[in-house]
């Protein structure tokens, strides 16, 4: 399946979109004329040698980094200056980061609360139900009342994931979940995302795992040097990479 | 050849000479020949110190009496400061008047208690009177002017209780111009970051001498005759924008003391800026830099001593002046040391406090 294809069987429930993107760091052009559409429920793997530019792709999602060029369209709304625009898309897109960046000031619990309450303007008592309810499905409710710096890696990893999952999001960003995580907890994170695939979530997911990405992804980009250089469904990809860089990449990570 | 271990050894207590009394000594006093020749010329010297100046101050020492001749002894004569206790504490306050001091500085007690202390119920409730309603009532109290009570003017303030206004009123309003300034510096708003900047650099370039110098002698030649502001108030401004400069800049460390994916994390969950900082970045950033902050608390608690020069009589001032009374001519060590130990209980209890309060919001390093 090609990239046009791809647009052509999607038509109505686009949730993002990115039209001609550019983005510089100083003179440095880290993102080249991107174009990319997610539809509702799509996995996608973003893949590529460091500094290749997905992690700034998809912080450019929710605007943790500005682009400066072109459009992006998170759930019908253009990212730009508006911070009403950018509050708005920011409550729709889930992130999950290489470095948990859980508050390690704040219990479990209160990770997962702080948004609900002060964002959405949820009862706290509602907040505490919901945080409940994502914490076991990352079954982690026996942590709720423990401080971050008290779970291992996998598990703040998951309590993060439950915290995204709190403002109810529809697409959900994942920048290296497990690049951080021993050997031994990367199962236990996978095992969360995999369940969240299942249930239909829009993932956009920038991980070197491809085992994960075969079981769960229904296309995969590999960047290069700030491009899309080739985006295929996931057997194909890895069985039979075209480019001369995607296989070159393959050879060193597999 | 290959290791197997089938079952995991036992752990054992550390050797005991590690351990116990004898095991610190060991470690900390005598662990090389040069390390016991200073513990012993430490010991020494602590002998032939301590044991004269406590003599001095407690056993030898005069403690009752009204006048010079109670003092008998070789010892300190306590007599001096007993007499002029009520002058050190209450500076020239009209003795009939003291009893407002007193309650003001009672509720003041009473409220930072509650608050200091850990497990007193309803936190917020007593915090936010402390901050909105507490310093209205302690104006009131200690002006006067309404509630039927007589107005004592600035002029008559001194002593100890000059310097707990001074210090008390300076670490109340620069903690949050501090914060604000820090957050300004780091701004990415142009105008806001180029008014802290001035503002903190103008503030820390200058004594604070020079400060107060400004405020008592130049400032009324620019200002029209009528619209003259009280001696004091200025005073207070002017150590408070001078001390917030310094705040700004210990904020400003913990500020960038934070990892930048907490405020990214605060963002992407759709935090604004003020609720990012007030939730996730200050909390974390101000526990940070307690030693900080304290250590400039100290500093501000010590520096208002430099009032004397603007003619304030705080605490120093007072118990210098009475030196110079005649029928109490020749006491001046009682009373610096009178002040020493007073700057020094003061300054002690609020450093072990900002310990305390450092291991109580300990939640773990791990990030």
């Amino acid at each position: 399946m090609t990239a046009t294809e791809t647009e052509q069987n999607v038509s109505t429930d686009v949730m993002v979109e990115l039209r001609n993107v550019n983005k510089w760091y100083g003179d440095f052009h880290v993102l080249k004329n991107i174009n990319l559409k997610v539809s509702k429920g799509e996995r996608i793997i973003i893949c590529g040698p460091s500094g290749c530019g997905k992690s700034t792709l998809i912080r450019c999602m929710n605007r943790l980094e500005e682009h400066q060029e072109g459009d992006i369209i998170v759930s019908g709304i253009t990212l730009d200056d508006d911070l009403k625009h950018i509050d708005t898309v920011r409550r729709d897109i889930g992130m999950v980061f290489q470095q948990f960046n859980l508050f390690p000031h704040l219990t479990v619990m209160e990770n997962c609360c702080l948004a609900p309450i002060w964002v959405q303007k949820k009862p706290r008592k509602e907040a505490e139900a919901i945080a409940m309810k994502y914490l076991e499905r990352v079954q982690i409710a026996d942590q709720a009342d423990k401080f971050p710096g008290q779970l291992s890696g996998g598990q703040q990893q998951r309590v993060a994931i439950a915290r995204s999952l709190c403002m109810n999001p529809s697409i959900m960003l994942f920048d290296e979940p497990t690049s951080a995580l021993d050997p031994e907890m990367i199962k236990e994170v996978l095992d969360v995302m995999v369940d969240l695939a299942r249930e239909g979530m829009t993932m956009l997911c920038v991980t070197h795992e491809m085992g994960f990405a075969k079981t769960v992804a229904n296309r995969v980009l590999f960047m290069d040097a700030g491009e899309i250089i080739e985006e295929n469904e996931p057997n194909e990809f890895f069985d039979n990479p075209q480019s001369d860089r995607t296989k070159l990449f393959l050879s060193q990570i597999l | 050849m290959a290791v197997l271990i089938t079952t995991p050894s036992p752990s054992l207590s550390p050797p005991a000479s590690s351990v116990g009394v004898v095991g610190w000594l060991k470690q900390n006093l005598f662990s090389s020949p040069v390390n016991s020749i200073f513990t012993l010329a430490g010991l020494y010297l602590l002998y032939s110190v301590l044991p004269p100046l406590i003599s001095w101050a407690f056993f030898q020492a005069d403690w009752v009496g009204t006048t010079k001749e109670a003092c008998t002894s070789n010892g300190a004569c306590w007599v001096f400061v007993g007499v002029r206790l009520n002058q050190f504490i209450f500076g020239f306050y009209p003795q009939s008047e003291y009893w407002r001091v007193v309650l003001a500085f009672s509720m003041f007690a009473g409220l930072i208690g509650w608050l200091l202390i850990d497990r007193t119920p309803k936190k917020g409730l007593v915090g936010a009177f402390t901050v909105f309603c507490y310093p209205i009532i302690a104006y009131y109290l200690f002006y006067g002017g309404a509630f039927g009570l007589p107005v004592v003017e600035t002029y008559k303030w001194g002593g100890l209780m000059l310097t707990l206004i001074l210090a008390s009123t300076g670490m109340f309003f620069s903690f949050p111009i501090g914060i604000i300034l820090a957050l300004g510096r780091r701004s990415s708003m142009p105008i806001a970051k180029l008014i802290s900047v001035i503002f903190i650099e103008f503030w820390r370039g200058i004594p604070l001498i020079t400060v107060l110098f400004m405020s008592s002698v130049m400032l009324p030649m620019f200002i029209p005759e009528n619209m003259q502001i009280d001696k004091l108030l200025r005073a207070i401004i002017g150590i408070i924008l001078f001390q917030s400069a310094y705040m700004a800049e210990i904020v400003r460390g913990g500020l960038q003391a934070i990892p930048r994916g907490q405020l990214e994390a605060a963002e992407a969950l759709g935090l604004s800026y003020w609720k990012s900082m007030g939730f996730i970045i200050l909390p974390q950033a101000l526990k940070l830099v307690i030693p900080g902050i304290v250590n400039t608390f100290i500093g501000l608690f010590k520096d208002t001593t430099l009032v004397l020069i603007i003619g304030l009589f705080d605490l120093l001032a007072v118990v210098q002046a009475a030196f110079a009374d005649p029928k109490w001519l020749g006491f001046s060590v009682e009373g610096y040391v009178f002040v020493a130990s007073v700057y020094w209980v003061s300054c002690f209890s609020m450093s072990r406090y900002s310990q305390h309060l450092e291991k109580k919001l300990h939640t773990g390093h791990a990030r």
